[in-house]
């Protein structure tokens, strides 16, 4: 997969002469046609639902086909308050999707707990088992915000690579496709968060 | 010389044949050298939301349940005979007057069973 230079293909371009690659082509595909899997946990889901009917219309991005079933969809959008006796259900919905996957984390609850950060019952974000791709702060995002975040991931889509170092996870045999599913424990869900995925950004005050 | 009518068709059976073949082939072959597959637990569990099965598929309902089956037939599956029986009543021949008779006998009897039953008090 030699890189073609950009100077010449775009002087081929003019000259009316469409040149290519597999993993351009396949990223195209991919990134055009990403069916989002439909369920909703809260408030943000309805902001999904209005991103999915006729006046934001996310038809026009190739995300239209929402599916009721894991085994079809490309993306999770987990649009809402991420409760903990929720959170094992989410997770394993996930792992029921096929790859290649991706998660956008919509609305302040799904990325930090957002509101009810405090309560006892909130999962803290859903970055805490299972990757999370984009994340749009709002309480609720607007709908120009979630078809931001599926731009976005477009972008991302489009710039995986098939091969080498860096290629994409679902194509790297090494990498995990299954997460652990948390398990209701005494007082919180166990174990609190995977510590394999989960990297907390560290807060650094000036002294 | 004109084609055989039936040409068509094979020309239609064979591009309904290799259409759907180059999607599929394209598919394997991007499975065989690229995308490794990768199994789990519950990727491949049959049901698919999110919720844990437990327990068999096959489950029976208790046989108590006669009751409702028959008080439905007295009052609602009956209701949808006898209103066309209503409706073409005069142009009926003796033996479709019979035929239903019997059948609202039937259900009567049945009413009378449950009606002596107690099935039709007021739970108090």
């Amino acid at each position: 997969m030699s890189d073609i230079d950009e100077g010449l293909r775009s002087e081929l371009q003019r000259q009316g002469i469409w040149v290519t690659s597999m993993q351009e082509l396949y990223n195209w595909g991919r990134k055009n046609s990403i069916w989002p899997l439909q369920f909703g946990l809260a408030c943000c889901a309805i902001e999904m639902i209005a991103t999915a009917a006729s006046r934001y219309d996310i038809a026009r991005f190739g995300g239209e086909v929402f599916r009721p079933s894991p085994r079809q969809a490309d993306l999770m959008i987990v649009a809402g308050t991420v409760t903990k006796k929720m959170a094992p259900q989410i997770v394993r919905l996930y792992n029921q999707m096929p790859d290649p996957k991706y998660v956008i984390s919509m609305g302040a609850c799904a990325i930090s707990g957002g509101p009810f950060k405090q309560g006892y019952n909130v999962l803290k974000g859903i970055d805490r088992y299972i990757p999370v791709d984009v994340y749009i702060p709002g309480c609720p995002p607007r709908p120009e915000a979630l078809l931001h975040a599926f731009m976005e991931l477009q972008r991302k889509i489009d710039e995986q690579k098939l091969t080498g170092a860096g290629k994409a996870e679902h194509l790297d045999p090494d990498q995990p496709s299954e997460f652990p599913v948390p398990a209701f424990g005494g007082h919180d869900l166990e174990p609190a968060a995977n510590a394999d995925i989960f990297r907390p950004m560290k807060m650094e005050r000036n002294q | 010389m004109t084609p055989h009518p039936y040409f068509f068709v094979i020309i239609f059976i064979g591009v309904a044949l290799v259409f759907p073949v180059i999607p599929l082939g394209l598919a394997w072959m991007w499975r065989r050298f690229f995308q490794p597959p990768k199994p789990g637990m519950e990727k491949n569990a049959t049901y698919e939301c999110g919720v844990e099965s437990l327990g068999e598929a096959q489950i029976q309902f208790r046989s108590q349940y006669y009751l409702y089956a028959i008080i439905f037939l007295i009052f609602d599956v009956e209701a949808v005979f006898l209103v066309p029986f209503a409706v073409a009543f005069t142009g009926l021949p003796i033996g479709a007057f019979v035929a239903i008779l019997v059948f609202l006998v039937l259900l009567l009897e049945g009413l009378v069973w449950a009606w002596g039953k107690g099935c039709l008090n007021w739970a108090r």
